[in-house]
């Protein structure tokens, strides 16, 4: 199991994250049985267009282990983006195992991936994804609104949510209103409100100029390993291998659907 | 999802695209209101066809003879069964024994002799041929009297008499008022019955005027005109507003039902009697009127009265030919009036189907989020439901408006003609509920397509989509 180094850079100003097993209905035993947070076995994820057969994941056996930082690198059409939705739950395997929080995801029913999505991991997207119709308050609450939280302990959660992004004054803004950084780090709010244990970023600074990629990337280290109780799980594809190198614990390539090669940094 | 969630959610969908989902919205309305207008005009029709016929009391009433007797416009009687065993039997006479046992019946609230003749009557200078019926004292509340100028009998054997309007209006001077007669004395001349004696007695009797009962009667029975006066105390508004229980239609003047009977006036089937040989205790009576303490209880009764062996006639199976015509009418009305609806559906389903199109990628986002194919599904289910309930309850006023626009022209046209405007329109409150239930379930249906296809994106393909 990797564990990102203490004596990283993290910001005083941003509030320790409380997650606990059981605020996500994840038994102790279950999330602890193998040390892994996640866990690919000969996973593959094949598309058929016309007679050519794609294999964007072809046979991946990766672990991921608990509070890990993991980078995903690779050129376009590696196969990062889709390892990262099989991760997800966003689609399914064409054959293989993954396992999140030791539950495997191929096995289950597409409601009980709903909750996967909901409670225990959070997406971050490379182009936001956020609802332009809503302000941030309402983006943040969306999953919230899924994961039926009582209405009145939704505010507070929000507005903790964009507080730890430094956006606690921006709630009445819609996102066309925001800058890229602000729109990326509310989505990063907005994965962090039901306080899931895996965060799966699929290229959060590709959108974004250096400097302000550098801002998120502090932002997810700090999310990775706050001053205070247990860090979060992260993978996160991107092309950037020195923003990987300079923040991830481990980085796997990949190549043609395949693991090219894998380096520990921590 | 919550459905608090799911409804505030399809709101602000629903608030985005504000005209489009308007226009789908007021397709509903407009299909609701000519589906409301339609039916309300057929309920309205049907309402002031029942209110007719019951004001009249006939609803209520059945006309019962002996099986001897003329038949109610059939051989053998109204209701009868050919195969019965009574046909088999000399004909029972309507007697008071069989009263008092039709009176006995369950369901029966009286049983009332009728009493109908013909007669002059006289207001110098003026004299009328009329019809004259008995009045029983429950006619007082059934109906038939409303509008009613002066009062009713001020008691059963008052030899008082109440008068149809149009009666009135040839009886009075030119340009008096039909009310002008109230107070003053009409005369009638009629035919009564004034029995023969026996034939040792007969060369002996001087008293011919005397009228005299049924039993004495056993050796017939005399004709003799006879004049009576009457005051009257009061005028109905026209003659053909009802005439109350079977049998009194289209009479001219009304007179207590037992000063009637007093009178012993000669009636149909008299010259009948006389030549029949059956025996029969007490009074025998051409017809009686039963009244029943509701319609319900009429078919019941009729076959009770049958089987003690007489004819019996009631409207109930007219009124429920009546009722089968106005519910294959009010069912057409409402088929036509649907078919906007219908129309309004597709409405829907294109607005509904647009919207995903649309919102491919934030269909996309909810599920990474953790919305299930199941709260897709209801989000969409809850827009198409608070488009067919907003479209209904617009609909309904829609309607209720064009309704009363109708009525509105339909009096100011039928009082041109000089006719008395009756209320064609009635918007009851099962029809108010049920068109917006109505258009709700129409709309849901009409949002099953967009919310399934809605809840089977793929969220890989939704969140690629630019």
């Amino acid at each position: 199991m990797c564990i990102g180094s203490p004596t990283r850079a993290r910001n005083s100003a941003v509030k320790p994250l409380r997650v606990t097993l059981r605020s996500m209905n994840v038994s102790e035993a279950a999330a602890s049985s193998n040390g892994f947070a996640i866990r690919a076995e000969r996973v593959a994820r094949h598309y058929r267009m016309g007679e050519a057969l794609i294999r964007a994941v072809n046979e991946i056996s990766l672990d991921v282990g608990s509070g890990e930082f993991l980078a995903l690198l690779g050129a376009s059409g590696s196969g990062k983006s889709t390892l990262l939705n099989l991760m997800a739950g966003l689609d399914r395997p064409s054959s293989g195992t993954i396992l999140a929080m030791g539950r495997d995801l191929a096995a289950m029913s597409s409601e009980e991936l709903a909750a996967h999505r909901n409670r225990t991991i959070g997406i971050v997207f490379q182009s936001f994804q956020l609802l332009p119709r809503m302000t941030l308050e309402e983006n943040v609450e969306l999953p919230l609104r899924l994961a039926e939280v009582p209405r009145v302990e939704r505010p507070a959660r929000v507005q903790e949510a964009l507080e730890r992004v430094g956006l606690a004054a921006r709630t009445k803004h819609r996102p066309t209103e925001l800058s890229g950084g602000e729109q990326q780090r509310a989505a990063i709010a907005r994965a962090l409100v039901n306080q899931p244990m895996i965060l799966l970023a699929d290229e959060p600074t590709g959108n974004l100029d250096t400097k302000t990629g550098e801002e998120i990337m502090s932002l997810i280290a700090r999310i990775h390993w706050p001053p205070s109780g247990p860090g979060r799980t992260i993978v996160m594809v991107t092309h950037e291998r020195a923003l990987a190198e300079r923040y991830a614990d481990r980085i796997v390539t990949l190549s043609d659907g395949s693991i090219s090669s894998e380096e520990r940094l921590r | 999802m919550k459905l608090g969630d799911l409804a505030e959610l399809a709101a602000r969908n629903l608030r985005e695209a504000v005209l489009r989902n308007s226009l789908t919205t007021l397709g509903i309305s407009v299909g609701v209101a000519s589906l409301v207008a339609l039916l309300s005009l057929g309920v309205g029709l049907q309402q002031l066809v029942d209110r007719s016929v019951a004001r009249a009391g006939l609803f209520d009433t059945i006309s019962v003879r002996s099986r001897q007797s003329a038949p109610f416009g059939q051989p053998g009687g109204g209701r009868r069964n050919p195969r019965d065993a009574a046909d088999l039997e000399p004909p029972r006479p309507l007697d008071d024994a069989a009263r008092k046992e039709i009176a006995a019946l369950p369901n029966v609230l009286e049983v009332n002799p009728e009493v109908r003749f013909t007669a002059e009557a006289r207001r110098e200078p003026v004299s009328e041929l009329v019809m004259v019926s008995g009045m029983a004292e429950s006619s007082q509340s059934s109906g038939m009297l409303d509008g009613l100028s002066g009062h009713f009998f001020s008691s059963p054997d008052a030899e008082e008499v109440i008068i149809q309007g149009d009666l009135a209006k040839r009886l009075v001077d030119l340009g008096q008022a039909p009310a002008s007669l109230l107070g003053q004395e009409i005369t009638l001349r009629f035919a009564q019955r004034q029995a023969l004696p026996p034939p040792s007695e007969q060369a002996s009797t001087d008293a011919p005027n005397q009228a005299v009962g049924p039993d004495e009667e056993a050796m017939g029975f005399s004709i003799v005109p006879s004049e009576k006066k009457f005051l009257v105390v009061g005028v109905t508004p026209t003659s053909d507003s009802g005439g109350g229980q079977v049998g009194l239609n289209n009479s001219g003047m009304y007179l207590p039902l037992a000063v009637a009977e007093k009178l012993q006036v000669v009636q149909q089937g008299d010259l009948r009697e006389v030549s029949r040989s059956s025996g029969g205790e007490g009074t025998r009576y051409a017809a009686l009127n039963i009244r029943a303490s509701s319609p319900t209880a009429v078919a019941q009764i009729e076959t009770r009265v049958t089987h003690m062996g007489f004819a019996t006639f009631s409207l109930i199976d007219v009124t429920r030919n009546l009722r089968t015509f106005f519910a294959i009418f009010d069912m057409f009305l409402g088929i036509f009036g649907s078919l906007a609806l219908a129309v309004a559906s597709l409405g829907i389903i294109n607005t509904l189907v647009m919207a995903i199109l649309e919102r491919r990628r934030e269909i996309g986002v909810l599920k990474a989020l953790g919305a299930a194919d199941r709260d897709v599904r209801q989000l969409f289910f809850a827009e198409a439901g608070v488009m067919g309930l907003a479209g209904g309850l617009f609909g309904v006023l829609l309607g209720w408006v064009i309704g009363r626009a109708i009525q509105f022209a339909t009096m100011i046209y039928l009082k041109r003609q000089g006719v008395n405007a009756p209320n064609i329109w009635s918007v009851p409150w099962w029809l108010v509920l049920g068109a917006i239930v109505f258009a709700v379930v129409v709309s849901l249906a009409s949002g099953i397509y967009p919310a399934s296809r809605a809840a089977r994106l793929d969220p890989v393909e939704a969140l690629r989509y630019e």
